[in-house]
């Protein structure tokens, strides 16, 4: 029976997927209703919950695809996979409104570039006071605090060691959870109420995954905005990471 | 026809894509440089355009907007796979950076978006985002008020 049951989440993996998130997505919204009154938004919940049965995935298979790692679980990396969601992101765009995604172009170019610099500076500092001292790792490391796709896209093309490559990995992974988890908390507090401010979010927070979950769990509306700039910002950073930033760094060090 | 609209969506994400695979290529960048944020602007146009010509069918709204509504389940589907563990065990110096990379990237949200803000406009517009809101949040009900600004304002 049980085997059975195994064999039907396997082969239907994606419609699996549909109803386990539908259930987490149940749960949320009851938890929310029922022990929040509904301050905490129900999806701020789900997305937790998503990481918690990322974390518990991750441990029973030792894989790197959290949940997706666990066969009967296989669908959760096809419906959360980058394919979909780019594909649902672009969809949010039907909501955006125009004029204002208009004149908060320039914010959002703005906040490109500093959300490039600030991590990097950051991930440098971190590094050196960690005692490395080569341009490469130092670089690597700097980049992985942009995004977690810059740090080993920057470190391949500089043949950085793959230790280094595994932290910038983890450092770009622990940003886009903590942004995920933490944006509901102080968005109050940074003005996170408008589709202006969602475009600087966006921009400056860089990571897609990241920026999507944050939005999501905050205020629904400000997604589109949000991911409007961040999804540039992994180009971006690809852009300097390996060719601006690296030099830069190299004539610093010597 | 419903599919028309998510046949709509498909080709804007596809040459969305394309162009941010062009745009990487011609930069020399081996990542796709804003393929997703390029594939929302041809959508957007899209949108601006039906609206132009005659208005939206209801179909093509219906198979754009499911999609919005999926977002938050997607991204919930996203968070299931992500490599906590490695997230978890990166060490004191993974934490202390990603920590003050958010920290830092917070303040300077509070710094920019302050600059220049319009209240008068934003309250103008305040229903059709909330529309937008309500849509991506998968809590559109069928009697809600329509794009009744977007429509009747010219874009």
């Amino acid at each position: 029976m049980l085997h059975m049951i195994e064999h039907v989440f396997k082969e239907q993996n994606l419609v699996a997927a549909f109803a386990v998130i539908g259930a987490v997505m149940w749960l949320s919204l009851a938890i929310s209703k029922r022990f929040t009154a509904g301050r905490v938004h129900g999806s701020a919940i789900a997305i937790l919950m998503g990481l918690a049965l990322a974390y518990a995935g991750g441990l029973m298979t030792g894989g790197q695809k959290g949940l997706a790692d666990v066969p009967v679980f296989a669908g959760i990396g096809l419906m959360g996979g980058a394919m979909l969601r780019d594909f649902a992101i672009v969809a949010t765009a039907f909501e955006v409104d125009v004029v204002e995604a208009r004149k908060a172009g320039l914010l959002g170019v703005l906040s490109l570039g500093l959300g490039t610099i600030l991590p990097f500076i950051v991930g440098v500092a971190a590094a050196l006071s960690f005692g490395y001292s080569d341009a490469i790792s130092v670089t690597t490391i700097g980049a992985g605090a942009i995004t977690y796709i810059v740090g080993p896209v920057t470190g391949a093309a500089l043949g950085a060691d793959s230790t280094v490559i595994a932290l910038s990995i983890a450092t770009g992974v622990l940003k886009a959870v903590i942004v995920m988890v933490g944006t509901p908390f102080v968005a109050r507090m940074i003005g996170l109420d408008n589709p202006r401010s969602a475009m600087a979010f966006g921009g400056m927070m860089g990571t897609v995954s990241g920026v999507a979950g944050g939005l999501a769990a905050t205020d629904p509306k400000l997604v589109p905005y949000g991911a409007l700039t961040a999804t540039f910002h992994t180009g971006i950073g690809c852009l300097v990471g390996p060719s601006i930033f690296y030099l830069g760094m190299r004539a610093l060090m010597g | 026809m419903t599919v028309s609209g998510v046949a709509l969506l498909a080709i804007s994400t596809l040459l969305g894509v394309f162009i941010g695979d062009l745009l990487g290529l011609a930069l020399n960048v081996k990542a796709n440089v804003g393929g997703v944020g390029i594939a929302m602007m041809l959508l957007i146009a899209a949108r601006v355009w039906l609206t132009r010509h005659g208005g939206m069918p209801s179909g093509i709204k219906l198979g754009v907007e499911f999609w919005a509504t999926m977002y938050i389940p997607i991204v919930v589907a996203m968070a299931a796979q992500q490599n906590v563990v490695a997230a978890m065990r990166g060490g004191p110096m993974v934490v202390i950076t990603a920590l003050s990379t958010v920290a830092l990237c917070f303040a300077a949200v509070a710094l920019i978006g302050r600059h220049g803000r319009d209240r008068k406009h934003e309250v103008e517009v305040e229903p059709e985002l909330e529309r937008g809101g309500k849509v991506i949040a998968g809590a559109f009900q069928p009697g809600d008020p329509e794009h009744a600004i977007a429509v009747a304002r010219e874009v």
